[in-house]
């Protein structure tokens, strides 16, 4: 079973999800809970049998599809990609326990349990056409869920949300086609699968179309500036479910394609546009940082935060060494927990007054003490605070920029500290002062079912912030790999330059014996 | 005296006739039929012709047998020409047809089909677009254009509304102009070389070095026209929205592939030797052609308030896409060509009977049209099994994998890449992404939008019968699970194709 467990991984909710038409609307939730439950076992059991000493891929399955077209089910874990796999069944078993009272129950768990086989599907694929298949397909619940149970505009939004990221992709699968020709002509087979494209080196001029082609397929899913205007919309009208995976998990889908396409296959071109994309983040981290301080709706700073916060792991994976990208797949990690937490916390408040403005709270830290806290520690997370799980990821990920440009890392630097102005403002306004409003004086604290939800979020939060090692370990070794790699395809003097050897010692580290041989 | 001319039958090779003999056998019984006992109910003639068609089919896959192993057969002092193209496209259209015919058997009563001529008529014209595939003779091209042609404008205006005469009328003036303009056009190429095989000509042409290129201009300008039209390509394409809403859905649905796919095939036979042999002025009118045809058809379908309208142009972009196959001209577009219509046919099929089924004999108050949009509205709650089809369906349509389209655009915009056209392919993936919208906003009114009538699910499925079920049902399970046939569907068709020369 465990040779199969990534195919199990994927279709097991969606094979769920079928024999879910047969239950009684009144059941569903149950079921919807038990089997994401069973999912989540699952994915802990991988982490289990997963061997974190391996750089490699594990699990590996391989079934030919098209084979005259070099087209193949191919599945494998490796560190980068297993803890995004556990976080997304995580989510969803989370997503749906704390699912409160929501028109057409049935339906929506349904559509959860679908968009969790495509969750499971991108991050496990290793064909790029099996890869895109899910990456389009999480599209479409998503676009059900934010149509069908969203806000006034929820219409626009999800439209705007699909075609965006629908253009984008098909940008980026006229790439892949390009990929495998390249592939076809220097081996003589098609193929699409990715630890075959690894191998391939290309001139420096086709990288550099190519990387823009998976670019702009990337960065609309991200979203990076200027491509980001789909996301506060998307947000905005979502229902809080929606909102959860949507940063926790869907996200992380742009950014991860980074680390698995962008960077392993084109060194040269990353190495190339570091600091075009660096400057790209930087606006992202800090314009949006600033939209977010303008916000009435706390659920749009969360938004903003939440995109602004994206910049930082984009911008510790074009650092191109290890901490750089190590860091930011453990911020993907953070960033999901801490985001889809303050979505639900923001759901939590929507569910008892039904608005999401800031000026209608205020003072709630008196009436609400347990939803204070949690928000709280949430809210010292996303802004990076120390011993939380965050600040290892931001850290890291600035960490590794720091070694290739100082001024913009110390630019970045700066988008943490709006980052603490706007979301402790937003606090101020929410929870201190006096109960203003005379519906807020008897708002009920958090109940079972949503501390269900929250509590084990902030035991990660801080688990991890105190404790990273366990995550941070496999994540390691694997990007230990990716970045020999891409030290070994690099062809250019930049890129030879700016992707460092791992192999050899650190300059840092022969400078200190300089030192040493000085004094004796 | 002329001595009497001295002929064997073996070498006439007369059972290249036979898959086009059988549906006009066919066709000529229903009717011996009619004139010995009338007023039978249509569900006989229903299955007659699917005994027909299926007895074609079957004929079509053992002329395919005989392909596999001796190649290309000629017949009737060489007019008949059954290669890999004559006999996968004949494939297309006997199989599509089978999945038409039984379409007929609505709950409802509709005129046309309580006339055994409409079957008859069907099957005269399943035998046309069968001639016009299997040959590279001019004259018999036009003799199945107009055969198969004159009894499709009937087929339309037998649905006995004001549209669909209307609609017939217009289809008819416009294919009798596209029909002027082949048989000048052909006339200009048997003037310049003295045949009207195609092959004769290619040959004659090269060996001149295109000498008379203006006149080859001209003669390759008029067919480009006639093809235009049949293909509805723009600027040709204005009659298809009009004679789509005219036409039952069915019909409509029908139309966008059979005849496509026939004329499809004569165009590669015509234009792929002229585009190969560097005659730059017609690979760049094609270029055109097809990237305006894609995007603007995509434009018009946005603004469209009725489904069968924006299908319609749908298809009319869909056929652009596929025309990109006879300009890049490699036998990995060729094939492509095939592959996308097979799946196409499914898809497109599936989604104008879901229309079909849903057809009302008068219209609500809500409604503008018989399909508008609104329609549609909230059919998840009333409908929720037909609205899930039809958005796969649309879905599909979009591209959206691991549906069946999905698959053929890939291996379209592939063939793109492959030969260097990157511009092209660019085009291709980004109207893809503009036809998104239009399929969308069908599924935003059934997923997203609140009923009109709280319990007006019934109209949704008003036509159905185990027979039309079927049919959908088949539609679906092919657009869900083509990804397990692709692969040796792939290489069925490649042979064909690549065996055949193209």
């Amino acid at each position: 079973m465990l040779d199969h467990i990534l195919s199990i991984l994927i279709f097991f909710p969606a094979i769920a999800a079928v024999f879910g038409f047969m239950i009684q609307k009144d059941s569903i939730r149950a079921y919807g809970v038990s089997v994401a439950a069973i999912e989540f076992g699952l994915a802990l059991w991988l982490w289990f049998a997963f061997d974190g000493t391996v750089s490699g891929m594990q699990f590996m399955e391989n079934i030919p599809l098209v084979p005259s077209f070099g087209i193949n089910y191919t599945l494998g874990v490796d560190g980068i990609s297993l803890f995004i796999v556990i976080l997304a069944a995580f989510f969803t078993m989370i997503g749906i326990a704390s699912l409160t009272d929501t028109p057409n129950v049935k339906n929506m768990i349904i559509t959860l349990l679908f968009l969790q086989m495509t969750m499971a599907g991108v991050f496990v694929a290793l064909d790029a056409i099996v890869f895109y298949v899910f990456w389009e397909l999480s599209l479409v619940p998503m676009l059900y869920i934010i149509g069908a149970w969203g806000g006034p505009l929820r219409i626009y939004a999800s439209i705007k949300f699909f075609l965006y990221t629908f253009a984008g992709s098909l940008v980026m699968l006229v790439g892949m086609l390009f990929m495998a020709y390249f592939y076809y002509q220097a081996a003589g087979v098609w193929s699409f699968a990715i630890l075959d494209w690894y191998r391939l080196i290309l001139p420096e001029n086709l990288q550099l179309w190519l990387f823009a082609a998976f670019f702009i397929g990337f960065a609309i899913k991200v979203p990076m500036f200027p491509f980001h205007t789909w996301l506060p919309y998307a947000h905005g009208q979502a229902p809080t479910i929606g909102s959860v995976i949507l940063a926790a998990i869907l996200l992380k889908m742009g950014t991860y394609a980074f680390i698995r396409f962008s960077l392993p296959l084109f060194p040269d071109a990353a190495a190339a546009f570091m600091v075009p994309i660096a400057i790209i983040s930087i606006i992202m981290i800090i314009y949006t940082a600033m939209v977010a301080y303008a916000q009435k709706d706390v659920k749009q700073v969360v938004a903003y935060s939440s995109i602004s916060h994206m910049g930082v792991i984009v911008l510790g994976t074009f650092a191109l060494n290890v901490e750089g990208i190590s860091g930011s797949i453990f911020l993907m990690i953070a960033h999901g927990v801490v985001s889809g937490a303050l979505f639900l916390l923001v759901g939590v408040i929507y569910d008892r007054r039904h608005t999401k403005l800031m000026s209608e709270f205020g003072g709630l830290a008196h009436v609400m003490p347990r939803y204070a806290t949690i928000f709280g520690i949430m809210l010292m997370a996303s802004v990076g605070m120390p011993l939380t799980i965050n600040f290892v990821g931001e850290f890291l990920s600035l960490l590794g920029f720091y070694q290739q440009s100082h001024t913009l890392t110390l630019l970045a630097g700066t988008a943490i500290i709006v980052g603490a102005i706007y979301m402790l403002t937003a606090y101020k306004k929410m929870f201190f002062g006096d109960v203003t409003k005379e519906e807020n004086k008897n708002l009920p604290d958090v109940n079972k079912r949503e501390l269900l939800a929250l509590i084990p979020l902030s035991i990660i939060t801080i688990w991890l912030g105190v404790y990273p090692k366990p995550v941070l370990g496999p994540i390691n070794t694997s990007v230990e790999s990716i970045v020999k790699l891409m030290h070994n395809k690099a062809q250019t003097e930049l890129g030879k330059e700016r992707i460092p050897d791992i192999t050899k010692k650190r300059v840092l580290v022969i400078e200190k014996t300089v030192i040493e041989e000085e004094v004796h | 005296m002329l001595s009497p001319i001295n002929i064997s039958m073996e070498s006439l090779n007369l059972m290249t006739l036979a898959p086009m003999l059988i549906p006009v056998v066919g066709a000529l019984l229903i009717l011996v039929i009619d004139i010995a006992k009338g007023g039978l109910h249509k569900s006989l003639y229903v299955v007659l012709s699917l005994l027909f068609l299926a007895m074609d089919f079957a004929t079509v896959a053992d002329s395919s047998g005989i392909f596999r192993a001796n190649g290309t057969v000629m017949g009737v002092f060489d007019v008949m020409l059954i290669d890999g193209l004559a006999i996968l496209s004949q494939f297309v259209i006997v199989g599509a047809s089978m999945l038409f015919i039984p379409l007929a058997m609505t709950h409802k009563r509709f005129h046309e089909f309580s006339y055994p001529e409409f079957f008859a008529l069907f099957l005269f014209m399943i035998a046309g677009f069968q001639f016009m595939v299997a040959t590279d003779n001019l004259i018999l091209v036009f003799v199945g254009l107009e055969t198969s042609s004159l009894a499709l404008y009937t087929l339309i205006a037998m649905h006995n509304r004001d549209k669909s005469f209307e609609a017939a009328v217009k289809y008819f003036t416009m294919g009798a102009l596209a029909a002027g303009f082949f048989s000048f056009g052909a006339m200009v190429f048997y003037a310049l070389t003295g045949s009207v095989e195609i092959n004769k000509i290619a040959l004659v042409l090269a060996a001149n070095g295109y000498a008379d290129i203006g006149f080859v201009l001209i003669g390759v300008a008029f067919l480009l026209a006639a093809f235009g039209f049949k293909l509805s390509l723009i600027p040709f394409h204005t009659w298809a929205p009009d004679v789509y809403e005219g036409a039952s859905a069915a019909m409509a649905g029908y139309m966008s592939i059979v005849p496509k796919i026939a004329a499809f095939v004569v165009a590669m036979r015509l234009f792929e030797f002229l585009v190969h042999s560097n005659v730059v002025w017609l690979e760049m009118v094609l270029y055109a052609v097809v990237a305006i045809t894609m995007t603007a058809a995509n434009m018009w379908a946005l603004v469209q308030t009725d489904v069968k309208r924006m299908l319609a142009y749908s298809s009319i972009s869909h056929a652009g896409f596929v025309m990109a196959a006879v300009l890049i001209g490699t036998t990995q577009a060729n094939s492509a060509l095939f592959l996308y219509w097979i799946l196409f046919s499914f898809t497109n099929l599936g989604s104008f009977s879901m229309l079909w089924m849903s057809r009302q004999k008068h219209l609500a108050e809500h409604q503008s049209s018989d399909h508008s949009y609104d329609k549609f509205a909230g059919m998840i709650k009333t409908a929720p099994v037909a609205a899930l089809i039809m958005g796969l369906f649309m879905l599909s349509l979009a591209g959206v994998p691991p549906f069946a389209l999905f698959w053929g655009k890939l291996y379209m915009i592939s063939s793109a890449v492959t030969s260097g056209y990157t511009i092209l392919a660019l085009i291709m993936a980004l109207n893809s992404a503009i036809a998104g919208y239009y399929y969308l906003k069908l599924i935003v009114y059934m997923f997203m939008k609140e009923p009109v009538l709280a319990n007006g699910g019934e109209i949704y499925v008003s036509n159905a019968t185990l027979a039309l079920k079927t049919i959908i049902g088949i539609a679906a399970v092919g657009t869900i699970f083509a990804f397990v046939a692709i692969n040796p569907l792939l290489e069925f068709i490649t042979a064909f194709v690549y065996n055949s020369g193209y």
